[in-house]
């Protein structure tokens, strides 16, 4: 195992949890990024504002991780721009499908002991791991 | 307004988490999802050091009549498993694999100014265009049945 973060992730971690945990207190909304972003290409009147000023802070955030933490772009892995469109649209398509993603459903639903989201968990993060283990293979990794 | 305030510094605070655990960056993804190969641990602590806070957090919710900003809670109502719900987990997870972003951190990451990920949320954006196409296609010519993954590859 190389590159293990456990203090670094588990911070980060906290920080999320206690993002979603604000929405949550404050707002009353379920912090699902996939469900924030949709509710903006197809606005809902009276609906949309919160989801514009919760976008609009995560870049912020992304600019500040850019001047502090220049590290956090440190991508790594870039696939091809094929593979990237195809994973975008896989990504864009299934969260809308699967009414969430790794927030809605790994985090604030999961907390919940939700079913649909432990449910959802569980199939994303074992087609995840097959999707990376078939690339692997596939390309000789 | 103090309700726009805190969607706004929520979404920074989300944002700076991503960036301090690693989310952000695909090959600590990949190698979280690389169960068989060199596995890298570390997001399982992201998710258990967020959903250790957002548990609290749920549970406090419990004794509340309604949020602090907002005049009611706005919570998911449905128990039911339905094949929607797993196809798209499951359409989700494999492009999660691919790329290495689910929407957060790609969305964050469009700071950085990288064109690659500019691609991804370009892609993102249209498959969710895609899904609500679909869904009303479907709406309209009940009876035929558009199968949602087989629109996906056509794709």
């Amino acid at each position: 195992m190389h590159n293990f973060t456990p203090i670094a992730s588990l911070l980060g971690g906290m920080l999320i949890g206690l993002s979603a945990a604000a929405m949550l207190l404050l707002d009353g909304k379920i912090a699902g990024i996939s469900g924030i972003l949709a509710g903006v290409l197809k606005p809902i009147a009276g609906d949309t504002l919160w989801r514009v000023c919760f976008l609009t802070g995560l870049l912020a955030g992304g600019i500040a991780l850019r001047i502090l933490l220049p590290t956090a772009f440190d991508f790594g892995i870039i696939r091809p721009l094929p593979l990237l469109i195809i994973a975008g649209l896989l990504v864009g398509f299934g969260t809308r499908l699967g009414s969430g993603c790794t927030s809605g459903h790994g985090v604030c639903g999961v907390s919940r002991l939700s079913p649909r989201s432990l449910v959802a968990t569980g199939t994303f993060v074992f087609t995840g791991a097959l999707t990376v283990y078939l690339f692997n293979h596939l390309t000789g990794n | 307004m103090k309700a726009l305030l805190t969607s706004f510094a929520s979404g920074l605070v989300f944002a700076l988490g991503l960036g301090i655990s690693g989310m952000t960056r695909p090959i600590k993804v990949i190698g979280f999802l690389d169960f068989f190969g060199a596995w890298d641990a570390s997001l399982a602590f992201v998710m258990v050091g967020a959903i250790a806070v957002y548990f609290v957090a749920y549970r406090i919710r419990a004794t509340m009549p309604a949020p602090l900003l907002a005049p009611k809670f706005a919570m998911p109502t449905r128990h039911d498993l339905d094949v929607k719900l797993i196809l798209g987990a499951a359409i989700f997870g494999a492009g999660w694999g691919l790329g290495g972003f689910c929407p957060g951190p790609a969305l964050t990451s469009l700071a950085s100014g990288a064109m690659p990920v500019f691609v991804f949320v370009v892609a993102m954006g249209l498959g969710m265009y895609l899904h609500s196409w679909v869904t009303e296609i479907r709406a309209t010519t009940s009876g035929l049945t558009v199968s949602p993954a087989n629109t996906t590859q056509d794709a």
